[in-house]
């Protein structure tokens, strides 16, 4: 490849909507109608998506921060948050690795992400990124000849402004809560996918490919559309932990799946948890939400949550199509002062509909972790079911495991099956695996991620590797 | 010691050895100095002297609460214990001063009584680690998963255990008899310098009873070391030991040879309780 093909391929990434026009990095703190005006305008979008952010905003304006979750923290100040921040250029990142903080690549070492996605996830200005560059860019041709849509948000708008304005919003309505109602006004960016009929997407999709991943900002809008009989794998990994005071992540993503489509849609989230004494770390506000609209179709949810100092996430799906099926897997670790508030939605509608919940909650520190979930079957739900597993493991004196279980049964030939336990790392697991020769942190290491094995097993392979080593690192002197 | 009498001439060579000259008379693998142990604020080993020399199969038997299970958790580094006195060498290093991992990795292993279970880790993915984490130590090169695997393979097949086994999660789901044959499995593959076997015999019927001893005897020889603790003599018909102590009230009462378990069985371990009290 030519020098002046990775320079455009590159400077692609910032052309949209991003650098061309802007002055400043940051608009002033605060939100009104002129800040959503700014930044529709900025991405140069289409009058629908205009009236849309802004019924949003009006709407968000009426609406009260929700606080029935399990969760302690310091009020927002929704007035002293900046709603547009653009990606910071190139020049602005630190030069070299040896700018970077050293912590910080430490992580990354543990982690095993390869040297060149390092000095991308670290912000340093890298010229030309070869390898990722070719591998986006092979990787993009061979989507294409599949008739796979995979782009930007920010692209999707400009390109494919008939796909958004029907799918966007039809399951997670700007009307939903206050933080999603929030994203619809004030999103910036993230990933539009579109999968058309009868086509298995060739490849893994992941944020990792996608050149302008690394600053789509706190407010990212991801949608995915699986068309009738379509298959698509999505890998969402957030492993670069930012180093921001308690930032506010109110990210909203929705997925479509038509007749006989599957979706599988997995997440490592490692976002910054503050430090030791809690101080810091983002505060992480995700409403995702699928919907099984066509017959027999599928959608999976699997997450592993490691990061952020608070998690309000309850990824869901909503089952319209007969025979459709929902599943959540799901670990959470909390350490330090971390919280933890997940779990999900699996909402019956058509009939046979089927859903599986194994949710697997790990704390230690001062960590608390809640798992909160509802399963409803409605009355034309007939012959759905439901299994739902329930697990919290505790490490340490300090920490809590809270179950929240809501069941909501209104067909009589539904199903639904709830299975519950609470266990500690026993001194006796401990001391065998010393006995046989085998250190503190690694015995730990093995005996979570035993008790994860379940959800693990439903990663694709790299990415199983990635939340081990992910937890490792997270957990790391959790026993003393 | 009023046992003195009885001691066979191994532990006598062996009991003149301190610490301090490991160099001119060659030390026990294992030397125990007058152990006086607490726990709960409780004293449960009471002056325990013994010495094992590499290549011996010792018994240490005794009525319930006598002490055995504890002096071989002691020895194995388990917490909750606490040493007043006296001091243990293995190879001439200050065993009590090593954390538990490091015990394991010189060669120390315990085979316990009741295996726990870890649920959801491969039982093959510990062993493999607990073998590296040894060979590691003694600076051989890690084993790979197919070199791993070709080893485990003809233990495996010794102790009557399906292939099967190794995929499953640790002592998950596996019946009493299963557990210890897996603990006697791994002491094969990590070849100890020292195997304190914790009431082995305990629970299983005829059948896996010799398999059991089958591969305790598999081990024994050269300079692998076994202790025994049991409650019954009937293991010591399938391994036969060289020494047997009679532990009673955290004390060794007596010391003889294989003749003094057939004696116990016969006699009841009143008749040693109650010459040690007297």
């Amino acid at each position: 490849m030519s020098t002046p093909d990775i320079d455009a391929l590159v400077n692609r990434s910032y052309r949209h909507g991003f650098v061309t026009d802007i002055e400043s990095d940051t608009v002033a703190p605060g939100l009104d109608e002129g800040v959503v005006r700014m930044i529709s305008h900025k991405k140069g979008e289409p009058q629908f998506l205009l009236d849309w952010r802004l019924r949003a905003l009006a709407h968000w304006q009426r609406m009260r921060e929700p606080h029935w979750a399990h969760l302690r923290y310091q009020p927002i100040d929704y007035d002293a948050i900046s709603y547009y921040s653009a990606p910071k250029q190139a020049k602005d990142g630190p030069k070299s690795l040896a700018d970077v903080d050293p912590k910080l690549l430490a992580t990354y070492e543990k982690l095993g992400v390869p040297l060149h996605e390092r000095a991308r996830l670290a912000g340093v200005a890298v010229d030309a990124v070869f390898d990722s560059v070719s591998v986006a860019t092979t990787f993009k041709e061979r989507l294409s000849a599949a008739g796979v849509i995979f782009c930007p948000f920010s692209e999707a708008v400009q390109k494919h402004p008939a796909l958004l304005e029907r799918y966007l919003g039809s399951v997670v309505p700007y009307t939903d809560n206050f933080y999603a109602t929030l994203n619809s006004a004030v999103f910036t960016d993230g990933s539009f996918v579109y999968v058309p009929p009868g086509v298995r997407c060739p490849m893994e999709l992941s944020t990792y490919f996608r050149i302008n991943a690394a600053n789509t900002g706190q407010f990212e809008r991801t949608l995915i559309i699986a068309d009738a009989g379509a298959y698509v794998s999505y890998l969402e990994g957030c492993t670069a932990p930012m180093r921001d005071e308690n930032q506010l992540h109110a990210a909203v993503v929705e997925l479509v799946a038509l007749d006989d489509a599957q979706i599988k849609y997995s997440t490592v989230q490692n976002w910054y948890p503050g430090d030791e004494q809690g101080r810091g770390g983002i505060f992480n506000f995700v409403t995702k939400r699928g919907e099984c609209r066509g017959r027999n179709s599928r959608i999976s949810w699997t997450q592993v949550e490691t990061g952020s100092a608070i998690t309000w996430k309850y990824p869901s799906c909503i089952l319209r199509g007969d025979n459709s099926v929902g599943e959540f897997y799901s670990v959470a670790t909390v350490n330090n002062y971390q919280q933890a508030d997940t779990g999900t939605k699996m909402i019956h509608i058509g009939a046979n509909t089927r859903s599986t919940i194994v949710s697997k909650g790990i704390s230690a520190g001062h960590g608390q972790n809640a798992y909160r979930g509802l399963v409803k079957m409605l009355p034309s739900a007939q012959g759905a079911r439901n299994f739902t597993q329930c697990d919290s493991l505790l490490i340490g004196k300090h920490c809590g495991a809270h179950t929240f279980p809501y069941i909501e049964v209104r067909n009589p030939s539904a199903i639904v099956e709830h299975e519950a336990s609470t266990s500690r790392i026993s001194e006796e697991q401990l001391f065998y695996c010393l006995q046989r020769g085998i250190g503190t942190e690694d015995a730990v290491n093995m005996i979570v991620s035993g008790f994860c094995r379940t959800v693990f097993k439903e990663l694709p392979m790299e990415f199983a590797v990635e939340a081990q080593n992910l937890l490792a690192v997270t957990l790391e002197g959790a026993v003393g | 010691m009023s046992a003195t009498a009885d001691t066979p001439p191994a532990v006598t060579a062996t009991a003149g050895a301190s610490i301090a000259d490991t160099g001119a008379v060659p030390a026990a693998l294992l030397d125990i100095r007058d152990l006086h142990v607490k726990v709960g604020g409780q004293q449960v080993l009471r002056g325990i002297s013994l010495a094992i020399g590499a290549g011996e199969v010792h018994a240490i038997m005794g009525p319930n609460g006598s002490g055995k299970s504890t002096l071989a958790h002691v020895l194995a580094g388990r917490p909750g214990y606490e040493i007043i006195s006296g001091s243990v060498s293995f190879e001439g290093r200050d065993l009590l001063a090593l954390a538990p991992e490091q015990r394991a990795r010189a060669g120390l292993f315990l085979g316990f009584q009741y295996p726990v279970e870890i649920p959801g880790v491969n039982n093959a993915y510990l062993l493999k680690a607990a073998l590296n984490a040894a060979r590691r130590e003694r600076a051989l090169a890690e084993l790979d998963a197919f070199e791993f695997l070709a080893m485990v393979r003809a233990k495996i097949k010794l102790m009557q255990i399906d292939e099967s086994f190794l995929s499953r999660g640790v002592n998950e789901g596996f019946s009493g008899g299963e557990k210890k044959r897996n603990e006697i499995l791994q002491m094969l593959v990590l070849e100890p310098k020292l195997a304190l076997l914790d009431e082995t015999d305990s629970g299983l019927d005829i059948d896996a009873l010799k398999v059991v001893a089958n591969g305790i005897n598999t081990l024994r020889g050269g300079q692998h070391a076994i202790v025994l603790v049991t409650h019954y003599q009937r293991m010591l018909d399938y391994v036969v030991p060289d020494v047997v102590h009679v532990l009673a009230r955290g004390r060794i009462v007596r010391s003889g040879d294989r003749t003094l378990a057939l004696e116990l069985e016969k006699r009841g371990y009143d008749w040693v309780t109650e010459q040690a009290a007297a």
